[in-house]
């Protein structure tokens, strides 16, 4: 760890007051707190403290059937509303063994990359109002309506669309519904170079993210950050890519840098612009080739509901579940043991734990009023990344080391296994 | 001499109610169509009546931290120097009311007197945010006043050269006599750039985007006005809405002062309504073309970058402007 080991300091200044940013402030959509260290407008030291959304979702889903807490998984966000469910699914059936038909598969991968459309759009539109641009907010949300439409032309819902459940999907996507899927792919083809006109090529825009929120290659590595906010700083990080899944692994797929835009990656909160939207773009064509080539098969090897729950029932063993949401990877690890319908173990990783550090050296030396922009970059997600919260102690705010950390998870786990 | 003073006081209450309503259409205006521009409904247009109304009747909140007395004044004397500035603006055909006491440069005073009473609001706020808007619109203020006072320098000078004799820094003598026929080319030139540095500076005189920096509702609540609340804060709002008519009207009587009664050989009671009723649409154009458009078509910048904007490119723009009057001269 030590040769890798980043520089976090600013030089040449000192901190004369310090600022407190949330948990309630118009910049953030959910609460965090931040505490700026100020020298002037220049930001000279961040303390980011999470927290204040912790639902104990995991703790929930330890006390349901499987069936019920894919429910659950479904709710941890409200965005990704379909990558939860895809790691979880992929993880209880890497746990229990079962088999996942082709056709469902692709299934799985329509839905997943209509998601990360709509999600980037969304972000985009956050983005802009940041910068107090709320034309643009207003024509992307506008425009993102289409993806919205065919999710819920397809699956029946805007969001939390219930579509995987373990073993395979729930609902076909039939061919007399292709010709929806096409003509809402062939809208968003048209619209992508606009898109890509009014964020990229717009010098207000330009003035206010160029060299703003700088991660460098180096510290998104060191920092372990993911999805596109670890490309944008140029490092080709993409499950999808890495260790393809479901239809994935049957296409060509690259991991998106802003060298795909023909610009040498600098880390900032234009490239995380850049990257996101030719994502939408690589969405387009990932979800042309799975309808293109939608295999003819079974919905679900398991169609029965309680053989399912028997056949989850009876199993046992570890298993993870990864997908490439929109905001980067998601983990799920589950571990189940025979005769129990619950789950004896649920660890979710939201892809903002591991972009949450990397705001540290974001802020870094930026100005006050770059504060929402840069927050905003990472495309944070605080309620799905919530899951830890100190319950002893009480009264006194009290920050545990990772050694300590470690202790108490230890002896949780003994307690437990019993 | 009762008589004219009860005539005055008329007129001056017409001219105040007349002003706050024509901006709050005015208003209205700016906020529908920019709804339109962003593909939104919007709200109807009367809905800055309605805002204003609700607003009065809420309940006015001083935060424990506030200077109260200071607080509470700040609102009070940002309507009244807009109100006033009205006194002396040419509205239409006819004549400031208070044109005889007072010139350009006193306008100039009464422009900056609402941002200095939001400034002045701001700081006894007690509010971080708020402190932050006011020290905002202090660099805002410092970086748009002189290409201001520049532009309306350089035309009552060229004014005064063209026309020995007249009180050339009040309003009323510039508008009656447009320079733009009254200088060569060169001189054109100059005004043109005049124009272009003022068509900049107005969203920044009225703090929209992309120069809302002081308010920034994304990055810091409202700013200024974070902990205005009621009463207070209509008084605000029904100064911005004033202020935005008063600025467009002054650019209209300094650089479209035309009227159409003459064009069409009409006098009397139907020449001052054509008249009233093209200057109605003027400064509707230029609140549109300064204002609206402008506020729908940018992000918001940063106070360093206003600054250089301001302090480089448009200074630079109104002094090569004021060259060119001057070389106008001699040529």
């Amino acid at each position: 760890m030590n040769n890798r080991s980043i520089d976090l300091e600013v030089g040449g200044s000192t901190a004369c007051y310090s600022v407190p940013v949330g948990p309630v402030h118009p910049a953030l959509k959910e609460p965090i707190r931040f505490q700026f260290e100020l020298d002037g407008e220049r930001i000279v030291g961040v303390d980011i403290k999470p927290g204040f959304v912790h639902r104990g979702i995991e703790y929930m889903g330890m006390r349901r059937n499987l069936i019920q807490t894919l429910y659950l998984a479904e709710r941890i966000c409200g965005i990704c509303s379909i990558s939860h469910p895809l790691a979880f699914t992929q993880a209880v059936e890497n746990a229990a063994g079962i088999e996942v038909p082709p056709r469902a598969q692709y299934i799985r991968t329509i839905i997943g990359e209509l998601e990360r459309i709509h999600s980037h759009l969304l972000w985009a539109g956050i983005g802009a109002h940041e910068l107090g641009f709320d034309t643009l907010l207003h024509l992307v949300w506008k425009v993102r309506e289409k993806a919205m439409d065919l999710l819920e032309q397809l699956t029946g819902n805007r969001v939390d669309y219930a579509i995987p459940i373990f073993g395979g999907v729930r609902r076909d996507i039939p061919k007399e519904k292709a010709p929806l899927a096409y003509e809402a792919l062939d809208y968003y083809k048209r619209l992508l170079q606009d898109l890509i006109d009014a964020f990229l090529h717009d010098k207000s825009v330009e003035m206010r993210t160029r060299n703003i929120g700088v991660m460098t290659y180096d510290q998104a590595v060191a920092l372990c950050a993911v999805g596109p906010t670890t490309r944008a700083s140029g490092v080709k990080k993409d499950v999808r890519v890495d260790m393809p899944y479901l239809a994935y692994a049957d296409m060509d797929l690259h991991a998106i840098t802003p060298e795909d835009y023909g610009t040498e990656p600098i880390g900032d909160v234009f490239d995380n612009i850049i990257v996101r939207l030719l994502e939408v773009g690589q969405a387009i064509e990932i979800i042309e080739f799975c309808l293109e080539n939608l295999p003819e098969g079974e919905l679900t090897s398991i169609p029965k509901v309680p053989a399912l729950l028997a056949a989850l029932k009876k199993a046992s063993g570890e298993g993870i579940g990864r997908h490439e949401a929109p905001r980067g990877e998601v983990f799920h690890y589950v571990r189940l043991e025979e005769d129990v319908e619950e789950m004896a173990v649920w660890k979710v990783r939201a892809p903002t734990y591991g972009n949450l550090i990397g705001w540290v050296p974001k802020f870094l030396g930026d100005e006050v009023a770059d504060i929402p922009i840069v927050a905003a970059s990472i495309d944070p997600c605080m309620c799905c990344m919530d899951r830890v919260h100190l319950v002893d102690g009480v009264g006194a705010e009290s920050v545990k080391t990772k050694t300590e950390l470690v202790r108490l998870s230890r002896e949780k786990t003994r307690r437990i296994c019993g | 001499m009762s008589a004219t003073i009860v005539h005055a006081v008329w007129q001056g209450i017409v001219i105040l109610f007349g002003g706050a309503l024509l901006g709050m259409v005015y208003k209205g205006f700016d906020r529908k169509l920019a709804a339109q521009m962003q593909g939104r409904i919007g709200p109807p247009l009367r809905q800055p009546f309605y805002d204003v109304v609700k607003l009065m009747v809420k309940e006015n909140v001083v935060p424990d931290h506030a200077v109260g007395w200071l607080y509470n004044l700040m609102p009070l004397l940002s309507l009244a120097a807009v109100g006033t500035l009205l006194f002396y603006l040419p509205l239409g055909g006819f004549k400031p009311l208070l044109g005889g006491y007072g010139d350009l440069i006193l306008i100039l005073y009464l422009l900056a007197v609402p941002s200095l009473a939001m400034v002045v609001g701001g700081f006894a706020a007690g509010s971080p945010f708020a402190t932050v808007g006011a020290q905002r619109e202090m660099v805002m203020m410092m970086a748009y006043e002189f290409p201001l006072a520049i532009t309306f320098l350089s035309i009552a000078w060229r004014l005064s050269v063209v026309l020995p004799g007249q009180p050339i820094f009040s309003l009323t003598t510039l508008a009656a006599n447009p320079l733009w026929g009254l200088v060569g080319p060169i001189g054109f030139i100059g005004l043109l750039l005049l124009f272009l540095s003022l068509f900049i500076v107005t969203p920044a005189e009225l703090a929209k985007i992309p120069f809302d920096i002081p308010e920034a509702e994304t990055e810091i609540a409202g700013g200024l006005l974070a902990e205005y609340s009621g009463r207070n804060l209509a008084m605000f709002y029904l100064g911005d809405a004033i202020k935005m008519v008063a600025m467009a009207s002054l650019m209209v009587a300094l650089f479209f002062p035309y009227g159409l009664a003459n064009l069409f050989h009409v006098t009397g009671a139907w020449g001052g309504l054509i008249d009233v009723a093209f200057f109605l649409v003027k400064v509707f154009v230029v609140i549109f073309v300064a204002v609206i458009t402008v506020r729908v078509g940018f992000a918001r910048l940063k106070v360093g970058q206003v600054t250089r904007l301001f302090w480089l490119p448009v200074t630079g723009v109104s002094l090569l402007g004021m060259l060119l009057l001057a070389l106008d001269r001699f040529v």
